[in-house]
């Protein structure tokens, strides 16, 4: 079979040349189709934005007040050049969105992050059946298998619980932007006050404004000295491990949300008092089952493990190649996943 | 088995002793007798027999799931240990089946000793059916012989007395030697105290001050006894009813590690109790052997013929506590080591030695001696009031050692920071404690002493134990304990210690301390001159 001529991949990032636009580029460019607000998706300085209209509130957040920045409903199709493109629900984050691309009855999925699991936070993924699809890697190895996400919550209240009864502040670790209001969403609010961190609070309002129903947070910011912090979680993102910040709340118990959790070694790195394993990504099933799903003719892997999935794909004798990309996925550290610190 | 899985989790996710004690007492109370003990026996360290291999479980496994051998191997790359990675790619069992651990072990582990491949294969898979990730990763550690938690045998000791309401000193004699992991002898370790473990029971050890001044402070030269400081482990050998002893200064019971001086200590009257110190000898020069030859000689479950030969190891008796089954610590020092010394000729076992003696006769010769110590392998001298009972703990007057220069202290590495030029990729730069009101504090930098060797295996410990990042400086588990060697050292107002010392360097890796070892910093404020 013939590889697309409807994408390709450049210096600047992907384009598509027949609509004469980027897709997440990681340069400045003229035209830039986004799928979600990550910072390796969302980079800052191109002259023109399109993203689904779902990111009214967050991308802005990000890319600056002054981007210039077009919004396009979920599931209307919309003419740009010479193809049409269609924003369909991730289930990664809140606003993002596959891109399909329809160029003379060829289509082309380009899914930027996505998962299968249920999220309070942003619609569920839908498949759409394709010609080519681009899909992440980022924990594209059969050793990730993720936990039911309510079994996850449960064992988040329970330490909660558990902090609370020996007087300890619950700090629980996650990116600012998705993963943080996930959790909010997910856990049990009634246990009690839920502080957050600024780069937390700030998207928590975008998330609001956006009708997304959060339960109510506190800035922990010039807060009263003396606060009693041992009833309460707090919701950071990992870069405050170890900073003063956290050394206000006192006597705590740290844990962290991330898909790298699953990895024994990886939670004893970190030396967190506990790690849950709740990532945005797809696991290694999802991924591909979402592959079979799409009955696309040929893959592209990108972001990830991408070499490996490529090979195994390639095994079960279908059409694979590796998409190159400057960035690796999520990281540990923090927002900006160029960072390779913690490659596994 | 969940249970038992549960608590190997708890144990692996926190380093905090208080923690640990709390959820192995938590499983204590509410584990059935024959399930207990054998968790008790993974969690001393006792291990089943390897039932099969680690590669050929991964092998079973590749093929169930129908992964590619490549792959699986790309997997383990990314975890790093082959139990894991075959836990993380089998599917997890939806709700795992209550396998009590003693029915694990007694129904499908251990009569997988004498099967042949095929029915070991059938059993595994069975097995692996019934089992969520976590405790699929417990299983295999327990199949492959290769469980390990981070706790020690002085921990689970400590959990279960206090559970159970027993001395630890019972607990640690009734776990001494072999025991098998059956109901019956639970019920007798965790029965109520009969004074049983009494004929075990150490005495709390004298401890000397470091002495600052000139020692001719002390006053008249004849009123002292000078011995040479040794520098190994310091160990009360006691035997009593035919039963051999052998206690560390941090009350741990080393009997079976020494095997040479254990034999050695048999010959010894019934009721005696000596106090002295453990050191690798070379018989040939009279004097003990590097440390680091001693060092070889730890941390061992087992120690080889080999080993036994190339390092042996003696005590160097320096005081008796107990003679014919009666307390002798209230007597003087010269009347003890009167008696020790005519003991030790009678016993004429070469495991068992009187130390060899420090020929001084005034302050002055006694300053030349010290000068010599290296040469005897020694630290510096011991000054001991010849009137002197033996006291317990530390107290000041009768007991003094005499290091020579430069001041030695244990501390505990706590930060670490890349080195430079050859050494910039590695973590060679690190920040030592100390301990002041049960928390250690930062006390000197040094960045030389070790060799190039050490440094990587220091690096790799820090680079797995990381706690918090500042920068380019890590916060290290606190568990490796080095002695540092230093010139000079001064009040400081600057150092949140209190002490600044002069040229700091590391002078050896403690392996054989624990951070509970490590020095107090009023031992330090107590050598800076007046
Ligand atoms: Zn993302």
């Amino acid at each position: 079979m013939q590889t697309t001529q409807v994408i390709q991949s450049t210096s600047r990032g992907l384009f598509c040349e027949p609509g004469g636009f980027f897709i997440d580029p990681w340069r400045p460019v003229a035209r830039a189709v986004i799928t979600h607000a990550h910072s390796d998706h969302a980079r800052w300085g191109s002259q023109h934005y399109l993203a689904a209209d779902t990111n009214r509130q967050i991308l802005p957040v990000r890319l600056g007040s002054k981007a210039k920045i077009d919004f396009a409903p979920l599931g209307k199709p919309q003419r740009i050049g010479g193809v049409t493109v269609t924003f369909v629900p991730a289930g990664h984050i809140l606003g993002s969105a596959q891109i399909v691309i329809e160029h003379r009855g060829e289509i082309v999925v380009v899914s930027g992050d996505y998962k299968r699991e249920p999220d309070l936070t942003c619609q569920m993924f839908e498949p759409v059946r394709c010609h080519t699809f681009v899909t992440e890697s980022t924990f594209g190895l059969p050793v990730y298998r993720w936990p039911d996400p309510r079994a996850v919550f449960k064992q988040i209240n329970d330490w909660w619980r558990q902090n609370q009864k020996t007087g300890k502040a619950s700090v629980l670790l996650a990116y600012a932007l998705g993963k943080a209001q996930r959790l909010l969403a997910g856990i049990d609010s009634t246990l009690g006050p839920i502080y957050t961190h600024g780069a937390v609070e700030k998207l928590n309002a975008a998330y609001r404004e956006s009708g997304i129903a959060l339960p109510d947070t506190i800035y922990a910011s010039n807060l009263e000295k003396g606060t009693d912090f041992s009833q309460a979680l707090i919701i950071a993102p990992p870069s405050t491990l170890g900073t003063p910040w956290i050394r206000r709340f006192g006597k705590i118990s740290t844990g962290m949300a991330s898909g790298w959790m699953q990895i024994r070694g990886t939670r004893r790195r970190r030396s967190m008092d506990r790690g849950f394993i709740l990532s945005d990504h797809v696991d290694w099933k999802s991924l591909l089952q979402t592959i079979e799903e799409t009955a696309a003719e040929s893959i592209w892997v990108t972001h990830g493990y991408s070499d490996i999935v490529v090979r195994h794909l390639q095994e079960q004798g279908m059409h694979a190649k590796v998409l190159e990309t400057e960035f690796t996925g999520e990281s540990l550290d923090g927002e900006t996943a160029s960072s390779t610190e913690e490659p596994a | 088995m969940i249970e038992f899985s549960n608590l190997y989790w708890q144990l692996d996710s926190t380093n905090k002793t208080n923690e640990k004690v709390a959820a192995l007492r938590d499983y204590l109370a509410l584990a059935a007798a024959d399930d207990a003990i054998w968790a008790i026996h993974f969690l001393v360290g006792r291990r089943l027999k390897r039932l099969v291999g680690v590669r050929m479980l991964a092998a079973w496994a590749t093929e169930q799931v129908d992964l590619s051998t490549w792959m699986f191997e790309e997997c383990y790359q990314r975890v790093g240990d082959l139990a894991e990675t075959i836990s993380l790619i089998l599917p997890p069992a939806a709700t795992a089946t209550p396998l009590p651990l003693a029915d694990l072990i007694h129904n499908h582990l251990l009569p997988m000793q004498s099967m042949s491949e095929p029915e070991k294969r059938t059993t595994v898979l069975n097995l692996w059916s019934r089992f969520d990730q976590p405790q699929l990763f417990v299983l295999g550690k327990l199949m492959t012989g290769g469980f390990r938690v981070g706790v020690s045998k002085k921990l689970v000791t400590r959990a279960i007395g206090e559970q159970f309401e027993i001395d630890g000193a019972t607990i640690a004699h009734r776990l001494m030697g072999d025991w098998e992991p059956t109901e019956s002898f639970y019920s007798r370790l965790t029965s109520q105290d009969d004074g049983e473990a009494e004929v075990s029971k150490p005495y709390p050890f004298f401890l000397a001050n470091p002495n600052k001044d000139h020692p001719s402070q002390l006053g008249n030269f004849d009123d002292w006894s000078l011995e040479w400081k040794w520098d190994g482990i310091r160990a009360q050998v006691i035997h009593r009813e035919d039963q051999t002893f052998i206690w560390s200064r941090g009350e741990e019971l080393i009997t079976e590690q020494f095997p040479d001086v254990a034999a050695a200590a048999a010959d010894l009257p019934n009721g005696t109790v000596l106090d002295g110190e453990l050191v690798a000898w070379d018989f040939k020069s009279a004097r003990p052997l590097p440390f680091h030859q001693l060092q070889r000689r730890l941390g061992r479950k087992k120690v080889g013929k080999k080993l036994l030969t190339e390092v042996p190891v003696v005590l160097l008796g320096f005081d008796l506590l107990e003679c014919n089954s009666h307390d002798v610590r209230k007597k003087s020092l010269t009347e003890r080591q009167l008696v020790l010394t005519e003991l030790l000729q009678t016993v004429e076992n070469s495991s068992l030695r009187i130390p060899p003696r420090v020929a001084a006769d005034s302050w002055e010769s006694a300053a030349m001696q010290r000068d010599q110590s290296k040469l005897m392998r020694a630290e510096g001298l011991m000054l001991k009031r010849r009137e002197s009972p033996y006291q317990v703990g530390r107290p000041t007057g009768d007991w003094w050692k005499w290091k020579v220069d430069p001041y030695t202290i244990d501390a505990v590495l706590i930060y670490a920071q890349r080195g430079h030029g050859r050494r910039a990729s590695l973590y060679s730069d690190y920040t030592f404690a100390v301990w002041n009101a049960g928390e250690l504090v930062p006390f000197a930098k040094a960045y030389s002493g070790l060799t190039d060797k050490e440094i990587r295996k220091v690096d790799a410990f820090i680079r797995k134990n990381t706690t918090e990042r500042f920068g380019p400086v890590r916060s290290v588990t606190p568990e490796l304990v080095f002695e540092l060697a230093f010139e000079n050292i001064q009040k400081s107002t600057r150092h949140k210690s209190g002490v600044a010392v002069r040229f700091p360097r590391i002078s050896r890796w403690r392996h054989d301390k624990a951070i509970v070892d490590a020095d107090q910093l009023s031992t330090i404020l107590e050598l800076i001159e007046p």
